[in-house]
């Protein structure tokens, strides 16, 4: 039998209820795509956590460096216009 | 401890049948927890004991509440004897390797599915509704049990050997699922549970579409002697219930 240490790892994100967005949730080995999804299943959903899960390979996720954090992030610390809170909200609206 | 009454009925017999089945395939598969070859898989073991177990409860509560005679789901289960369990003997036989263990739930499985698919449609309700939960379950276990199956046999020379050799092992206890009494021939009279052909067709279709894509060749039919579902079990039953039953023998009534 392979050992679980030699499949790839996968990342699991599962969606709590309809409406909501698929978050990650933790990552399990597999053999493939299929027997990830139903290690998803047993690992994460056992106490009805979602109604949806998509799996990805972790190899497949591209991730930004942290080396780059300054140059990538920084710069927009001090552009504080972008955020929509210079608007007056007229009282006529009740939900936004 | 009382014994399950000669003169009971049908439906007594036929309702331990299945929740003893569940029962004795949920202590097997515990069995696992700690000790399967990776953290998905002992999760995913103990999930299905934990499913089987939860129907056995309905089964026999349903069980002892036709008995009529106040013993509880507890009672039926920790403090009946060796010949009073009527499981099919396939359920009792000791896990093996990974391999074995998936086999055999594969054919339990199978089984199961067919069988609380018709169970649904049971004139017994309570039956009918114990089955439109469990079929459910079932569903997955077939899912997961099936997937096992065809990656191990269609996977190195060593898992298909170990895996066609589990089947070689545990094929003959499949014939008495299939192999109707008078239990069986009554609940179907009544409707209460479908005729053990029509079983047996669905899921010898299900187990050769399994056997072909996973490169097993199907086991030849051999002759049985095993009767389980008349409390004559092998030497291995008695092994698991001593474990099973001890905790509640030794502190009866022992709550969490």
């Amino acid at each position: 039998m392979t050992s679980s240490r030699s499949w790839p790892l996968y990342e699991i994100f599962i969606r709590a209820r309809g409406g909501l967005d698929h978050k990650h949730a933790g990552s399990v080995h597999a053999a493939d795509a299929r027997q990830a999804l139903e290690h998803a299943r047993d690992v994460y959903t056992r106490r009805q956590e979602g109604v949806s899960i998509w799996v990805v390979k972790s190899t497949d996720i591209v991730a930004s460096d942290p080396a780059d954090a300054d140059a990538l992030f920084e710069p927009a610390r001090d552009k504080i216009y972008r955020h929509p809170t210079f608007y007056d909200i007229p009282d006529e609206v009740k939900t936004l | 401890m009382s014994a399950v009454p000669q003169a009971s009925g049908s439906r007594l017999r036929y309702v331990l049948r299945l929740g003893d089945a569940s029962l004795v395939l949920a202590q097997r598969l515990g069995e696992w927890i700690g000790h399967a070859p990776a953290l998905e898989e002992d999760l995913g073991l103990a999930n299905t004991a934990l499913d089987l177990l939860g129907q056995a409860r309905m089964l026999l509560a349903y069980a002892g509440e036709i008995e009529g005679k106040g013993r509880s789901e507890d009672d039926l289960a920790f403090l009946r004897g060796e010949r009073e369990f009527l499981n099919p003997t396939l359920v009792e036989q000791p896990n093996g390797d990974f391999g074995q263990s998936i086999v055999r739930q594969l054919l339990v499985d199978a089984w199961q599915l067919e069988l609380y698919e018709r169970l649904a449609h049971s004139s017994d309700a309570r039956l009918a509704a114990i089955a439109a939960k469990a079929v459910k379950e079932t569903r997955y276990h077939f899912r997961y049990s099936a997937g096992w199956v065809v990656r191990l046999g269609d996977g190195t020379p060593e898992s298909h050997e170990r895996v066609q050799r589990a089947l070689e092992l545990l094929w003959p206890y499949t014939r008495e699922l299939f192999d109707a009494d008078e239990v069986d021939a009554e609940m179907a009279r009544e409707l209460a549970a479908p005729q053990l052909a029509d079983v047996q067709d669905a899921w010898n279709a299900r187990i050769d579409a399994v056997l072909a894509e996973a490169t097993l060749p199907r086991p030849a039919e051999r002759p049985f002697s095993w009767y389980g579902k008349r409390g004559e079990h092998g030497e291995h039953l008695g092994h698991v219930l001593a474990e099973m039953q001890y905790l509640h023998r030794a502190h009866p009534g022992a709550t969490w």
